[in-house]
């Protein structure tokens, strides 16, 4: 493998590790304040179908984003109020609205388009589309730093920048703010929390607000800027692979990056099979290559990275003990 | 510090009473918790409020931190109307609580726990430096020294508790809550927290002790106020008081505090463990290897600090936990894994087990009374109608029989288990155990979350088949109880046996140390 084929393998991976992150770190905010959330992927499915819509409507990106985290805000809420408000079991939940998104999103595009349940395929305004960095042409020609700045680096949707600026920004609100102190600590011991005077509920909405959002631009990426449009079920698993790598990173934000990195990467492997029959010498089927990172997902989940030891009070509603 | 104006606001209205409760009352439901509560705390003196479970001591505090509203009734802080609707009001109001199951994040740093909810702005940097600086002043102050950047999962429990006051006084409490704060400690960290507490008062502040143990009343309170099914039955000079007149006021009626007990008559050796092994899911070795011998007719006590090992102990020979080393019961080997180490299998061979946790172990609490009292003893013949069917009706009778016997209220045997209260859901198991007739009585915590009456006849059937000629094996982390009820004391830490001692020839000093993991040669320096 040469190293231009390197750095077009670590470009597809930075695309496709981009909503893993965001979906990655959405689940962050939600776990580390004590709510399990497996409803990343209907998040994600109903931003897409919502920012694939009104990204057609309107010709606008930006607006394709607003509606994007508007409809996975209102999905978080209904978790949030199950979860919280009535202390209902988490899981349940999540795979209710998962399922919830998975049959409204075709029906609602199929209702606006006729397309068979997909949303017009973009283009123009109404995607998000790369942008060359500063620099990147002048130093194009310099050896090994230069191709790996304008192929890997430059190049990119807004949104794949965003992403990674949210990881020092969450490391930052976690460990350096009064706020990620006490979504730390809700997660950890709520009693904790109420008994100091805080509001277990607020600070658990909040936390599910921040998830809906992070969602929601994960879901939107998907949809105008990774591709041109809304298509059935086209998140593909990406929620649960999010947990996995929100698991492997032991629920820190910069391990969480490196975790969807190597996630990502394994889904840039799956579509360059030749890359792969060049390295190992042997033709492996695509199939094989397809499963790959749903396979890592499975071993991730299975234990097999050693302990991972959840936010303590996480999964359980809380309750006032006297 | 925080809010420094408020403190001055309350110290300019200086008045005799710290915390004057009057008329409070609480329903939950068709229970009354609290009747009509009246209650006048004096500024600078600890207070101690004791009552059996279900007195409505907590309930009653937690009414004073916000937890709970009131139905009725009136809170005056520092002589001012101060309502009190939610926790937040009650830390403003200069209140704080040491509960009893610490509120604390395991895995923060002692500086994080006391920094939460009471931060100086939206960045961390400076809560933590100013919150530094300040338990450097408190700790001096009160003698409280608890290394700030320790993560609470590191901390003893003593240390623990010492955060939790530490919280209280950062947020600028007057009036210091504690909630049976001594249930968790050794002797040794009670006296300290006895020290720590008389010198909060010395500088004025005011101290609620919530406790049901009489000596700590004795030792430490200047009044006391006794709770008795909701209301406030007494309040009095605790110097003019006797623990025995505290009991009667408890409970209603005159209680004998002693066990009464002939000496031991020890005869042939009934339970002999040699070497026993423990290790848990995690790998980790739980009992390191203990041996020991229980004697016809003789109570041997285990003492220690809950989690050194005792609950293991009582697994192993219950057939409940897989161990390794070697077992005999009147001389034949038990099994201690495999076939045969059971629960059921150790009942047929004569070892009876009240568990530590009645609820989870000692009972189903959805289940009647009758259904508990066939667990474990499902297949004797005498409960059997046929091959195939239980003879429910014999069953249903000698519940009702057993049920006369302990003196169990109410004596339906319909009842579910959940609808007793923890005392007679106790003598039911006990009495289904004792009753058996075992040659060996394994019996562990028997009057957790019991009250006085039903600990004094639990007391006295322990002693009554120890006289019958049975061995007995008590754990128990009331070292009081372990004091009067034993013929012989083991104390267990970290899964060993520090020692054996006489209880006619030890104190709780002696055994405090031990229990600390301090044997006699090293004891001297620490202390």
């Amino acid at each position: 493998m040469d190293y231009a084929t390197l750095l077009q393998l670590l470009d597809t991976t930075l695309r496709l590790a981009t909503p893993l992150l965001l979906a990655c770190l959405a689940g962050l905010y939600s776990e580390r304040a004590g709510i399990f959330d497996i409803g990343l992927e209907g998040k994600m499915l109903a931003a897409a179908m919502s920012a694939g819509a009104v990204a057609a409507l309107t010709g606008s990106a930006w607006a394709g984003l607003l509606a994007g985290i508007g409809a996975s805000m209102l999905f978080a809420l209904l978790h949030g109020i199950a979860a919280i408000t009535f202390r209902g079991n988490q899981l349940i939940s999540g795979v209710a609205l998962n399922f919830l998104a998975s049959g409204l999103t075709v029906l609602i595009a199929q209702a606006l388009f006729q397309q068979g349940g997909r949303t017009p395929p973009l283009s123009g305004p109404a995607r998000f589309n790369a942008i060359t960095l500063p620099g990147a042409e002048a130093l194009r020609e310099v050896p090994l730093i230069g191709p790996l700045y304008y192929e890997v680096i430059s190049g990119h949707s807004v949104l794949v920048y965003m992403a990674f600026l949210i990881v020092p920004l969450t490391w930052w609100i976690l460990f350096r703010t009064r706020f990620g102190l006490r979504l730390r600590a809700v997660g950890e011991n709520p009693a904790a929390v109420d008994t100091a005077g805080i509001s277990v509920v607020g600070l658990r909405f909040a936390a599910v607000g921040i998830t809906g959002i992070l969602c929601g631009i994960a879901g939107a990426y998907m949809a105008t800027a990774l591709q041109a449009g809304f298509g059935r079920e086209m998140t593909a698993g990406r929620g649960y692979i999010a947990l996995a790598a929100l698991i492997f990173a032991k629920w820190r934000p910069v391990a969480a990056m490196w975790a969807c990195l190597l996630f990502g990467f394994f889904q840039a492997l799956a579509l360059r099979p030749d890359v792969v029959q060049a390295v190992v010498q042997v033709r492996v089927p695509v199939p094989l290559l397809d499963a790959l990172p749903y396979l890592l997902t499975v071993l991730v989940l299975a234990g097999f990275v050693g302990k991972a030891i959840p936010p303590r009070a996480g999964g359980q509603p809380y309750v006032k003990e006297r | 510090m925080v809010a420094p104006a408020d403190t001055m606001g309350r110290q300019a209205t200086a008045a005799p009473f710290a915390i004057e409760l009057k008329g409070i009352s609480k329903a939950f439901g068709p229970v009354q918790a609290n009747k009509d509560i009246n209650i006048s705390v004096p500024k600078g003196t600890i207070h101690g409020i004791i009552g059996e479970n279900g007195a409505g001591k907590s309930t009653l505090m937690s009414i004073l931190y916000g937890f709970y509203k009131a139905d009725s009734g009136q809170i005056l802080v520092g002589g001012t109307p101060t309502p009190i609707p939610d926790s937040q009001s009650a830390i403003r109001a200069g209140i704080g609580m040491v509960f009893q199951h610490f509120k604390l994040v395991q895995n923060f740093t002692v500086l994080e726990n006391i920094v939460l909810g009471a931060e100086d702005g939206a960045l961390l940097n400076t809560s933590l430096g100013n919150a530094r600086r300040i338990l450097r002043e408190l700790a001096q102050e009160y003698g409280l020294d608890v290394d700030p950047d320790a993560l609470i999962e590191d901390l003893s429990v003593g240390h623990q508790q010492r955060v939790e006051i530490l919280k209280a006084l950062f947020r600028q409490a007057d009036i210091l809550i504690l909630d049976e704060p001594t249930g968790v400690l050794t002797p040794d960290e009670a006296d300290h927290l006895f020290r720590i507490l008389r010198g909060l008062k010395d500088q004025g502040k005011t101290i609620i002790l919530i406790t049901h143990k009489l000596r700590e009343i004795m030792e430490a309170t200047d009044n006391v106020s006794v709770m008795r099914r909701g209301t406030m039955v007494a309040t009095v000079k605790t110097r003019e008081t006797s623990p025995e007149q505290l009991a009667e006021l408890m409970v209603g009626r005159k209680v004998l505090l002693e066990v009464e007990k002939t000496p031991a008559v020890p005869g042939k050796v009934v339970l002999s463990v040699e070497n026993l092994r423990v290790r848990d899911e995690h790998g980790v070795e739980r009992l390191k290897g203990i041996s020991l011998d229980i004697r016809a007719g003789e109570i041997l006590g285990i003492a220690g600090v809950a989690g050194n090992g005792q609950s293991d102990l009582l697994g192993a020979l219950g057939g409940m936990t897989k161990a390794t080393g070697r077992i005999t019961l009147n001389g034949v080997d038990l099994p201690l894994s495999g076939a045969g180490a059971d629960g059921q299998s150790r009942r047929e061979a004569g070892i009876a087990h009240v568990p530590e946790d009645r609820h989870h172990h000692g009972l189903i609490l959805d289940f009647t009374a009758w259904e508990n009292v066939a667990f474990g003893y499902h297949n004797d013949p005498k409960y059997q109608k046929s091959a195939l069917f239980m003879d429910n009706d014999a069953l249903r009778a000698d519940t009702e029989k057993k049920m006369a016997t302990y003196d169990v209220r109410p004596p339906i045997a319909t009842l579910e288990a959940k609808n007793f209260s923890g005392g007679n859901q106790q003598k039911i198991v006990v009495a289904r155990e004792v009753e058996q007739n075992p040659d060996l009585l394994l019996i562990g915590q028997p009057t957790r979350g019991v009250d006085i009456g039903a600990i004094e006849f639990i007391h006295k059937q322990i002693v009554a088949l120890r006289d019958a000629g049975k061995a007995i094996l008590l754990v128990s982390v009331e070292l009081d109880e372990i004091m009067s009820l034993s013929d012989r004391i083991a104390v267990m830490f970290d899964g060993q046996i520090m020692g054996m001692r006489d209880p006619a020839t030890t104190d709780e000093r002696e055994l405090g140390m031990l229990m600390a993991g301090m044997d006699g040669k090293t004891a001297g320096e620490a202390a």
